[in-house]
């Protein structure tokens, strides 16, 4: 099958999960899909790594995994710290900072 | 695929300085397993300001190195930025490291999992409860930092971006006081932080999908192979310059800048306002000289808007703040444009130039939120609002003098390490045919000199209003992060001469 078609695919998954931190409200959904977005990147690397002929696309795709992962760590910790103080896994509902 | 991965050759007398700091911040992590609560400050004080001075003192030595090992390339501008990282690390440290102005304690919240106004908070504050973790993950984000002005290769610069990030975003939101303020700071900070990040990684994907290469010289040699215009370079390279230009604070991606700043505790808001930007600069700079060096012409452009932009909406919204961090914060987004404008010249005066402006802008940041965190409300928290501090210069001269001098400086008022800085980021920016851009710079800085004068004149000539504010008097620590801070912002503006060869030396990067 044509590599190129994967590479479309981890577009198509990119633009869902930028437009995911775009519109959805709750800090946990806005979360998954920025990991939509990392996972994207790693379909890319995979499969320019196909394509190019080398190895270095795949060895990315697994740092990027344990970035996604340390990352889920320090985001869950923040959003369930919010959410206990204010009863609300909401992204709009923090607004004390403005202007 | 008869490719093998090899191991590569690594020079550890080049990387010492940055191993030094990643041991001493996993050390850190043990120490707040392993040891018993009472000696932990003490014990983290030590571990952090010994292992901030022997990288640098070994980093001083290193200065004549010029290498490329594995992913990190250790040059000129490598090696100052680190330095300048290190340097302004210290002065912050000892900032956090203060515990004297607050009645309650240090900076930081007892127990950050605690409610904010529980009783839980509220009997760990009396019994003088106080949490040491804030210093491993300092030392994690300094580690990121340096490898972040070294990485000669986009998946490390991926992996130093998060190193530096991620212990941020807990940094921002451990405040004691006005805790909610510093979590929703927090929550911003990493969203919008995790997105810019997603953008970076997708872009280094579509680059090495060009290039089949990692690396920046790698990129390079693609580009001068097969010219033309491509898709792939186009997206890859407005995606990985988004990711850099949010760390950077640039308009467009600015918005997280202004509540970050001020929902922050304020030593974590200077330690992150000079240092990151610096980091940030740093690889900036590597990416657009390094990888894109050779095709100015098809970005420069691009980058002319985002400087514009930057400086003229950070000048002008800051003239309408009330709250003192968050007019810093807008204010630093301006300095962030003039500093892009000695990026853009894309000669060896601009990196120069950059080098020397991020260590003027970086000590005088310091400074000022160094006395922002002293005066106090009544009820012991920071008085930011501004008219607080109308008559300020009447009860605390000397403090109100030291704040003017840094106000002096980020307006770039001759005798101050800003006038230097702006003149020689403008004077490259006209050595690299960007003359427009340099009108604009100098517009915009008269805008911004309104708002910092602003700040002399409420402190000097306006009467004290009822609810007067107290300033705090500090342990040796702040005092001498204020009095360094201060003591470089003068010097860089009357001498600035042995710095100024310093950056000519180191403005090479090694491809």
């Amino acid at each position: 099958m044509n590599p190129e078609n994967y590479i479309v695919l981890a577009g198509v998954l990119f633009t869902i999960g930028a437009i995911g931190v775009m519109v959805r409200r709750n800090a946990i959904v806005v979360f998954m899909s920025v990991e939509l977005m990392l996972n994207a990147a790693n379909l890319a690397f995979v499969a320019f790594a196909r394509m190019n002929g080398n190895l270095d696309g795949q060895v990315v795709a697994f740092f990027v995994m344990v970035v996604a992962a340390a990352e889920v760590v320090v985001g869950l910790a923040i959003i369930v710290t919010v959410f206990r103080s204010r009863r609300s896994a909401s992204i709009d509902e923090p607004n004390l900072l403005k202007y | 695929m008869t490719d093998v991965l090899t191991a590569p050759s690594i020079d550890y007398l080049a990387l010492l300085p940055m191993i030094i700091v990643g041991v001493a911040a996993v050390v850190g992590v043990i120490v707040e397993a392993f040891i018993p609560r009472r000696a932990r400050r003490g014990l983290q004080l030590t571990i952090v300001f010994a292992a901030l001075v022997a990288s640098l003192i070994i980093l001083v030595s290193n200065a004549g190195i010029r290498v490329i090992t594995g992913g990190l390339a250790i040059d000129g501008p490598s090696i100052f930025l680190q330095g300048l990282i290190l340097v302004v690390s210290i002065v912050a440290a000892m900032l956090i490291a203060e515990r004297s102005v607050d009645p309650a304690g240090d900076a930081f919240a007892p127990r950050v999992s605690s409610l904010p106004g529980s009783d839980e908070e509220r009997e760990l504050t009396r019994r003088g409860f106080a949490q040491t973790e804030v210093w491993p993950l300092m030392l994690f984000a300094v580690l990121g930092m340096m490898i972040f002005t070294a990485a000669n290769d986009l998946l490390i610069m991926f992996i130093a971006l998060e190193i530096m990030s991620l212990p941020l975003y807990l940094m921002v939101g451990m405040s004691r006081r006005r805790r909610l303020l510093s979590q929703e700071a927090a929550l911003k900070y990493f969203v919008l932080g995790a997105f810019s990040s997603a953008f970076f990684i997708f872009g280094a994907a579509l680059l090495y999908g060009y290039s089949a290469s990692i690396t920046l010289p790698g990129i390079a040699e693609a580009l001068a192979a097969k010219p033309g215009e491509s898709g792939l370079v186009i997206a890859g390279f407005a995606l990985v310059v988004v990711g850099l230009l949010f760390k950077i604070g640039a308009v467009p991606f600015h918005q997280w800048v202004p509540d970050v700043y001020q929902g922050s505790p304020s030593p974590i808001t200077g330690f992150m306002a000079a240092a990151v930007k610096v980091a940030a600069f740093g690889a900036l700079l590597r990416f657009l000289y390094v990888a894109f060096g050779g095709t100015r012409w098809d970005w420069a452009p691009a980058l002319w808007v985002v400087a514009i932009a930057t400086m003229l909406l950070g000048s002008i919204v800051a003239l309408t703040q009330t709250d003192i961090k968050r007019m810093l914060a807008y204010s630093s987004i301006a300095q962030a444009g003039f500093i892009l404008v000695g990026v853009i010249a894309t000669n060896p005066e601009g990196v120069a130039a950059v080098m020397f402006y991020l260590a003027a802008y970086g000590f005088a940041t310091l400074g000022a939120f160094g006395v922002i965190s002293l005066v106090r409300e009544q009820s012991g928290g920071e008085a930011t609002h501004l008219s607080k501090w109308a008559g300020l210069g009447r009860r605390s001269p000397l403090l109100a003098a030291i704040l003017s001098l840094f106000m002096l400086s980020f307006a770039g008022i001759p005798l101050t390490s800003g006038f230097i800085g702006k003149f020689t980021v403008f004077e490259a920016a006209i050595i690299g045919d960007a003359t427009p851009l340099v009108i604009v710079g100098v517009v915009a800085s008269i805008i911004a000199a309104f708002f910092y004068i602003r700040v002399i004149v409420l402190m000097y000539f306006t009467e004290p209003g009822e609810d007067a504010p107290t300033v705090a008097v500090p342990s040796a620590f702040t005092t001498l992060a204020i009095s360094v801070a201060a003591a470089v912002t003068v010097a860089l503006g009357v001498l600035p001469q042995p710095v100024l060869d310093l950056v000519e030396r180191a403005d090479v990067f090694l491809r």
